[in-house]
């Protein structure tokens, strides 16, 4: 009976006994495939260019340190460029070849700006670097992911995050699962599909050392329904392996999210706040893994990807192409363009973007070029008011509600669109694609979020200045206490000395004089002494200063430390940097802010105390030995060093 | 510069606003087969005064006006107010009405997109409580009336107020049944009794229940064609219905049956056209639900225990304004998120 109704609610659910194991997410849409344009034709190897451009920026993260100067001779496979900082990837010469130029040249990226980049001029043989393979099984992990680093491997999803950071143990999550992510759920792009079906043994070679290196215990490949012959070929690829299945999930974009592509296939919905390893999930890309495996297995570095060329190009089809080569030598491969021809877009129709000019080489995110006419991508019609039809609601994959987003976009009302989880919004464009009025939905959420990063960039630039100010403020409060002090005692001597047979009402006045400016500069309260005061004010000042410099010493301390951690030290030990990352860094970070704010408590205490012993108010006094004033510069340059040291850790965590 | 994505696959607003003219076309019908063609001349007037309206309006905001005008909701909105009126209204009645729920209700509020009330009640209700016995004094159906006026009679009545020289107007007119049933049950007459009269039929209103079903099966092809969503219709005949079975079960002979309610007056006007209107009404799948139980309760109440025949005008309004309130408070739950 209990089977019976079972199998009822999957009959209503519209699930199949094949998929029962999908667990969908919600909205999605399903806009046309468009993929068998470019899958008729095997891939192709693409010649080698005339001149490769390379550009720095290939990757998320900080740019690489360029290693080759110009007029370099360099071989195929040669480090051109090294990983600088935690979040960075090198670049290896694609050929063999002379560096003719490190200059700026326009690169692909939205913004159309130019950008640094290494040009090589092939020599034409082609001659690769001494390759050192690994045999990965018997190599230490920590040393397998130090070398990876030097790889240039990034996700060729198109994310391209630096492949090194996502295998490397944290030491706080056990990742248990591998996840394969084949779904390739944008239109028109083929790479990863033709790449299965050519090359699934060495794809999942490749996830066998993925898994080893996270310590995963099982791996899932999630594939959509419409690639078939990519399925069967990683089925039998993955025949003989334990722990390892192929589930093919419905054909919806954009499954190939990795958050939905990780709830479709295990049913696991990763928290907003975390990410997968938290969970114990790690997701990779399946041409990523390829080169993963080549790189240990051949010691060949990423030099080259898949990219699917088509659209309105003559024969649309898959080439493997090398890093730099410009896009024209890939268009007339694919036998150039179709008259109507307007622009490129690289990426999906959903996600990508048009490419500013044609004059730009093939980067490691290129997975798609789409030649583009009018006919193929019709130009919006005008917006016309949103009517709240809610139809992006009901397709948007984080279930969101774009109409609110939207409205709150477009009135900047930036708080309540950050209520509304502005940033879980992950542009796919499901939105826009359904949306009847045709508006820019995506774009306006690009726009409010740029407008609230930079405003809380704003806001901190701004407390820090008011903080500076108070400071200063202090400071001059202080050295006019201290004039006033100095021109007192000068007042009172010279009187001594010269006005002995004035009388004494004249004294009288003057010490009244200076006791009121003393008075309204230090504090209301009246000073039962002023010596008293002094005292007290430099018992405090040293109080303080001894607070500030435990602090700063605290600070400096754990700064050392995640200096240490930050340092790059690829020696074949690789004790101290590959442990750390940056959420350990973060956390120092939180460690150092909190001593700071320990000192100032610490600080306020000093002052308190000083007070109460000299029967004061606290407000600002400040001793006039020069000795403890510059022990007290010295420790605000420190302070204010910790500071920094902080912010910048700060900055860097978040990248 | 990232203008993505490069594709789109919705129906623009005037294909949407089509397919509810089109959804409504079987009610017409029915409606002039009950109560003859004069209805064509009330929904032609209506259409006429919110196109001229609401391209005057446009220019006065210095709007452009093809757009606006080609996306059909003026139209949609004059169709929805015309069913809603007595069918052999007079014409400036019409016009008042219209004009209304085109220039104070639609184009002063911002417009397409904009109104926070739903333009044809906003006229509806205007007209009810402007001029309430004109608004409820309702034609018999063909079937019932002594003498059946033809098109040029009902023509020339709409527009000069003037019947054929041998018809009194109590041969044409009638008491609505949930008129009916409200004047008699205060007569302490009892329902089982009341519903022999004539003017019921067998689930409702005699011939005004063909209408009822016409609406209905008008509503279930824009449900069909995912043009409105189920949540609202749903909601809003379930509460409906509930609401009355209670009242029903516990006093039969003071109350009328569940079946009565949903095929009388406006119930599935309001509940696949009335209501489903997505710029006054709430955008959550929650919201839709609380917002159309909201409107059958208010509704089920003003009808039994108000002042007017029928309340569908004044529940929507009343739930019109609480949208903000039931969309605030209604957000589902976003992927990766727990439930605040």
């Amino acid at each position: 009976m209990n089977s019976i109704i079972q199998f009822a609610s999957k009959l209503l659910r519209g699930q199949t006994a094949e998929s029962s194991e999908v667990h969908k997410f919600h909205g999605g849409v399903h806009p046309e495939g468009h993929k068998q344009l470019s899958t008729s034709l095997p891939i192709a190897k693409l010649a080698i260019p005339q001149k490769l451009v390379l550009p720095l920026r290939q990757h998320v993260g900080y740019i690489p340190k360029v290693k080759v100067q110009v007029g370099d001779h360099v071989l195929k496979g040669q480090m051109l460029a090294e990983a600088e900082g935690t979040v960075s990837a090198a670049i290896h010469a694609p050929t063999s070849g002379t560096v003719t130029a490190i200059s700026e040249a326009i690169i692909p990226h939205p913004s159309g700006l130019p950008d640094m980049c290494i040009t090589l001029t092939p020599d034409g043989k082609d001659e690769w670097t001494t390759l050192r393979p690994t045999d990965w099984r018997n190599t230490n992990k920590k040393e397998l992911v130090a070398s990876l680093r030097a790889s240039g491997i990034v996700g060729l999803g198109g994310a391209t995050f630096p492949t090194h950071i996502k295998v490397r143990a944290d030491g706080k999550s056990q990742v248990h699962t591998l996840i394969l992510n084949a779904a390739e759920c944008e239109p028109y792009i083929t790479c990863d599909d033709m790449l299965m079906r050519e090359r699934a043994d060495e794809i999942v070679k490749g996830m066998e050392i993925v898994k080893f290196l996270l310590g995963a215990e099982n791996c899932i490949v999630g594939i959509e329904d419409n690639k078939p012959e990519a399925t069967a070929a990683m089925t039998e690829a993955c025949k003989a392996l334990p722990d390892t299945s192929v589930k093919v999930v419905p054909t919806l974009y954009p499954s190939g999210d990795a958050r939905r592509l990780i709830h479709l296939v295990s049913g696991v919905e990763i928290p907003h706040d975390k990410r997968s390893t938290d969970v114990g999930i790690q997701v990779f890309n399946v041409a990523t893994v390829l080169a993963i495996y080549r790189y240990f297995a051949f010691g060949e570095p990423s030099i080259d990807r898949i990219v699917t060329i088509t659209g309105s190009v003559n024969s649309p089809q898959n080439f493997k192409v090398l890093f730099g080569t410009p896009l024209q030598t890939l268009i007339d491969a694919a036998g150039g363009v179709q008259s109507g021809t307007t622009h490129f877009i690289m990426g999906g129709p959903m996600m990508g973007f048009d490419l500013p000019t044609i004059d730009v080489p093939i980067t490691k995110a290129a997975n798609c070029i789409i030649a583009a006419t009018p006919n193929l991508f019709a130009p919006p019609p005008p917006a016309m008011p949103c009517i709240r039809c809610a139809r992006c609601a009901d397709a948007c994959p984080v279930n969101l509600q774009p109409q609110e987003l939207y409205w709150f976009s477009k009135s900047d009302n930036f708080e309540k669109a950050r209520d509304y989880n502005l940033f879980d919004c992950i542009e796919c464009g499901c939105c826009t694609y359904v949306c009847p009025s045709n508006i820019p939905l995506v774009q306006y959420y690009r726009y409010a979020k740029s407008e609230i990063i930079a405003a809380d960039k704003a806001k901190e630039a701004a407390d820090l200045a008011r903080e500076r100010n108070e400071f200063r403020l202090a400071r001059i409060e202080r050295e006019k206490l201290e004039r006033a002090q100095k021109h007192a005692e000068r007042a009172a001597s010279s009187k001594t000395e010269t006005a002995k047979t004035e009388s004494t009402k004249v004294d009288a006045t003057k010490a009244e004089e200076v006791k009121a400016i003393s008075a309204t500069t230090e504090s209301e309260k009246p000073a039962s002494s002023t010596d008293d005061a002094k005292k007290a004010a430099i018992a405090a000042a040293i109080e303080r200063a001894k607070a500030l410099k435990a602090a700063a010493a605290q600070a400096g301390e754990s700064q050392k430390k995640s200096d240490a951690a930050t340092a790059d030290t690829p020696d074949a030990s690789g004790k101290s940097a590959q442990t750390e990352d940056e959420q350990a860094k973060a956390e120092q970070a939180k460690k150092d802010k909190q001593a700071l704010i320990a000192a100032a408590i610490e600080r306020a205490k000093a002052q308190k105390l000083a007070a109460a012993q000299a029967g004061i108010a606290p407000k600002n006094v400040e001793d006039a030995s020069p000795a403890v004033k510059a022990e007290i510069s010295e420790i605000d340059a420190i302070r204010e060093k910790a500071k920094q040291a902080v912010k910048a850790q700060d900055s860097d965590s978040e990248a | 510069m990232n203008r993505s994505p490069y594709i789109t696959d919705a129906p623009a607003v005037s294909i949407i606003m089509l397919k509810v003219l089109l959804a409504l076309v079987p009610g017409i019908f029915a409606y002039v087969w009950i109560y003859g063609g004069g209805i064509l001349v009330t929904i032609a007037l209506a259409t006429l005064t919110a196109l001229i309206s609401e391209a005057a309006l446009l220019k006065l905001r210095q709007r452009p006006i093809r757009p606006y005008l080609s996306d059909l909701s003026a139209v949609v909105t004059a169709w929805l107010l015309a069913l809603a009126l007595p069918p052999l209204a007079p014409w400036w009645l019409v016009v008042v009405g219209t004009l209304f729920a085109i220039v104070i209700a639609k184009q002063l509020y911002g417009g397409l997109g904009y109104n926070p009330f739903n333009p044809a009640m906003v006229g509806y209700a205007v007209l009810l409580i402007s001029f309430p016995i004109i608004m409820t004094k309702w034609p018999a159906p063909l079937i019932l009336a002594q003498t059946p006026l033809g098109f040029m009679d009902q023509l020339h009545f709409i527009f000069s107020n003037t019947l054929p020289t041998d018809v009194k107007i109590d041969a044409v007119t009638s008491a609505t049944p949930l008129d009916y049933l409200k004047t008699q049950l205060m007569l302490k007459h009892e329902v089982s009794g009341i519903t022999q009269a004539p003017i019921f039929g067998v689930w409702g209103a005699k011939g005004g229940e063909f209408v009822t079903a016409a609406y209905l099966l008008g509503g279930l092809y824009l449900i069909q064609q995912r043009i409105i969503s189920w949540h609202l219709p749903t909601a809003f005949l379930a509460t409906l219905a509930a609401m009355s079975l209670v009242f029903y079960t516990v006093n039969p002979a003071h109350f009328a049956n569940p079946l009565f309610h949903l095929m009388s007056g406006a119930s599935m006007l309001c509940a696949f056209f009335i209501i489903t209107d997505p710029i006054s009404g709430p955008t959550t799948p929650r919201g839709k639900l609380y917002f159309a139980a909201g409107v059958a309760v208010l509704t089920y109440l003003i009808r039994v225990y108000g002042g007017y025949p029928d309340g569908v005008a004044f529940a929507v309004l009343l739930m019109n304004m609480c949208v903000p309130l039931i969309d605030a408070h209604t957000q589902p739950r976003v992927f990766g998120h727990t439930k605040n």
